[in-house]
């Protein structure tokens, strides 16, 4: 039984360490301030938008398809990459720091520079709400 | 179908056992697997000199034509790793092509050897997409196993000769 009562309170504490979209997505919004509102059709047009400053890599699509609730393909080594979607993939936007991570990496690759709080709200808007 | 059972025995009479098994050593940092293995798959140590390492680590804001940059620690944490876990001879030979290039593990004289009797349209099959492509073939390869019989081509590119 204290076996048990271990296994859940890790369970819990598991839990309460993941955040939703929605709590990933309000801090950004917060952090770019003015009381920024996100829209999912903006980070739809970001999403879609050909930046052209990588070669390899000229777009989100190039790697994450047209659909991100679709498995894409790296556009250098090959490698299957999951859906950015939650409603494919659950362990999408749940982990702020990868969340972060990844906005990092790729908006100086394929954006050419750092995105600001608000687009990375409004994308997250997107991917939230893509079914 | 012969000609690759031929090919395996003759592999085998020139290899040592185990060349199957390029494992990941137990003490990697668990950055390693994460952030190595997020483009492509986190590739056995031993492939490269500790010198190949230190200069793939100085440098991954320019990684193979992608941006791979991390902050200090993690880079510290996983360029530590790969050094002390480091291969050397045979199997990293041929890895630097010279004029200044990043080494590459696949170009290196024996993992050449291993993937002769890949056709070339394998390597442009889209499905396959690169030779770093590992796990596209080695159905495995993330558990460090790169068996023949573990081998699952999406064209069907050795059954077909």
């Amino acid at each position: 039984m204290k076996h048990l009562s271990l296994i859940a309170l890790i369970a819990v504490s598991g839990a309460a360490l993941a955040e939703t979209p929605r709590q990933i997505g309000d801090a950004y919004a917060a952090a770019q301030g003015g009381g920024y509102r996100a829209t999912a059709a903006r980070g739809a047009e970001f999403f879609a938008r050909k930046f052209n400053v990588s070669e390899k890599m000229p777009a989100c699509s190039t790697c994450h398809t047209d659909s991100p609730a679709q498995a894409g393909r790296h556009a250098i080594t090959g490698k299957t990459i999951k859906p950015l979607a939650p409603v494919a993939n659950s362990e999408r936007l749940s982990d702020p720091a990868k969340v972060e991570k990844w906005f990092t990496r790729n908006c100086k690759e394929v954006v050419g520079r750092e995105c600001s709080a608000g687009e990375k709200a409004d994308f997250v808007a997107f991917l939230a709400e893509v079914r | 179908m012969k000609r690759i059972a031929l090919f395996a025995a003759a592999a085998f009479a020139t290899l040592p056992a185990h060349a199957d098994r390029l494992p990941i050593p137990a003490d990697a940092p668990p950055a390693f697997a994460a952030e190595c293995g997020g483009c492509h798959i986190a590739f056995p140590p031993s492939l490269l000199t500790a010198d190949d390492w230190r200069r793939v680590m100085a440098s991954l804001d320019k990684h193979y034509g992608d941006n791979a940059a991390l902050d200090d620690r993690t880079r510290r944490a996983i360029g530590d790793f790969l050094e002390r876990s480091a291969g050397s001879g045979r199997r990293t030979e041929g890895a630097n092509a010279g004029n200044g290039a990043l080494p590459r593990l696949t170009i290196s004289n024996w993992f050449r050897r291993k993937h002769d009797e890949v056709p070339a349209a394998a390597w442009k099959d889209k499905r396959i997409g690169s030779a770093a492509n590992c796990a596209a073939c080695h159905s495995r390869a993330e558990m460090g196993s790169y068996g023949e019989r573990e081998l699952r081509m999406p064209g069907g590119y050795l059954s077909e000769r």
